[in-house]
């Protein structure tokens, strides 16, 4: 029985085409292809697995849950924004190579490892924690409507798909970028929290939610589903109507 | 004694006035806005009575005596003007890399804005409907001429 399911996997001959780039070596980034056997079940991380095991250890890329909760394998494959972990093969035009990048507008360090850290430097800006004076003696209660307010921003892993989508972003990495906001949102439409004013006046800035010009890119790249333009939109009309 | 920390999440360094929440808000409001402006002016100059070969210089004096013209052109020059060069800076924003070119762009751009709002507004109101020395059947029926 279980030889015949696994006989039943079809097995693919794949072409990746990787953005590579050893700031020991090269001048500049280039592209070069690898040719592998693939099974139907396998993800693009399994096939950066087998390029880096296999065939060429020096392929530098993050990954650490290879289960899409972590977060560390967001890449341009096929020019859109995706966690390698989550995308199956069998699911992308294999007629032609697969192309494989760094996320766009963080600076390149080597191959698929991007400099992370302006993203995160915007995301500590917003301050991503609770912010409240009170001091219960036990935990603050609220209610389910209340709690599923904020429901959808409070899915995000931080893997800066969103952001890295963002064409604002590629041209001014001064902007906080959609996955500040969105985690902005968590805490400034958390009934528990007092800190929404001090948030929104964050987010009110040149640099902030102005910048955003719906361009859907960031919703698009989510790869958890979040709704990343309408929660940029909500802060936009808190902020308007001075209060979230 | 209690320790006091200080809150570390005092806001960042406060800016001045925010322009780019204003800008935004024009430029939903403005948007609507002109889609009514431009549409009804379109319709009433090349649509209704005798549609667009009613027009020529007569037609146009015609529209600038009525005050209730004036201020509807007046309007669009001014929200047609600010929308579009606000859009201009904003895609300069995007393109333009060094900041030296930006600045020179933005102000290149709303210079020229300034221009033609300033023009746009002397010819709507400074305008003659009767000039003086002009062929008598190019001007509107109201002329003394006539
Ligand atoms: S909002 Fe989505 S795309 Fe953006 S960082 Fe969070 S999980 Fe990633
Ligand atoms: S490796 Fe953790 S999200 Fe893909």
């Amino acid at each position: 029985m279980a030889d015949k399911a696994i006989a039943e996997v079809i097995s693919l001959k794949v072409t990746l085409m990787i953005r590579r780039f050893d700031p020991e070596v090269d001048s500049e980034a280039k592209w070069v292809d690898y040719d592998i056997e693939m099974y139907g079940t396998d993800r693009v991380l399994d096939a950066l697995h087998k390029v880096k095991w296999e065939i060429d250890g020096s392929l530098t890329f993050r990954r650490s849950c290879a289960h899409g909760v972590c977060g560390s394998d967001a890449m341009r494959i096929n020019g859109r924004n995706r966690l390698a972990c989550k995308t199956l093969i069998k699911d992308l035009d294999l007629s032609q190579p697969i192309y494989i990048e760094p996320i766009k507008g963080l600076p390149v360090e080597k191959d698929l490892i991007v400099d992370m850290n302006p993203f995160y430097q915007a995301y500590r800006d917003i301050n991503p924690f609770l912010m409240a004076n009170d001091k219960p003696k036990r935990e603050r209660l609220q209610s389910p409507e209340d709690r599923a307010r904020y429901d959808d921003t409070t899915k995000c892993i931080l893997c800066a798909a969103c952001t890295t989508s963002c064409p604002v972003f590629w041209t001014d990495g001064q902007y906080f970028g959609p996955a500040a906001i969105v985690n902005a949102h968590r805490f400034i439409f958390d009934s528990r929290d007092e800190g929404a004013e001090v948030r929104l006046d964050i987010l009110n800035d040149k640099e902030g939610v102005w910048r955003c010009r719906t361009t859907f890119n960031c919703t698009e790249a989510c790869p958890r589903g979040i709704e990343v333009t309408k929660a940029i939109a909500e802060v936009k009309q808190a902020i308007l109507k001075g209060r979230a | 004694m209690a320790v006091i920390i200080e809150t570390p999440n005092s806001p960042r360094t406060k800016k001045q006035a925010n322009w780019e929440k204003y800008g935004w808000l024009f430029m939903r409001v403005s948007g609507p806005l002109l889609i009514v402006l431009v549409f009804t002016h379109l319709i009433s100059n090349l649509v209704v009575g005798e549609g667009i070969k009613a027009i020529d210089f007569a037609f146009v004096a015609g529209k600038w005596a009525d005050p209730f013209w004036q201020v509807w052109d007046l309007a669009m020059l001014w929200l047609a003007m600010i929308h579009g060069t606000n859009g201009m800076r904003t895609i300069v924003n995007d393109y333009a890399e060094h900041e030296t070119v930006r600045k020179s762009l933005i102000t290149i751009l709303w210079a020229v804005c300034g221009l033609l709002v300033l023009l746009g507004t002397l010819v709507i109101f400074t305008f003659d409907p009767c000039p003086a020395g002009a062929a008598v059947e190019l001007l509107p029926s109201f002329c003394p001429v006539n």
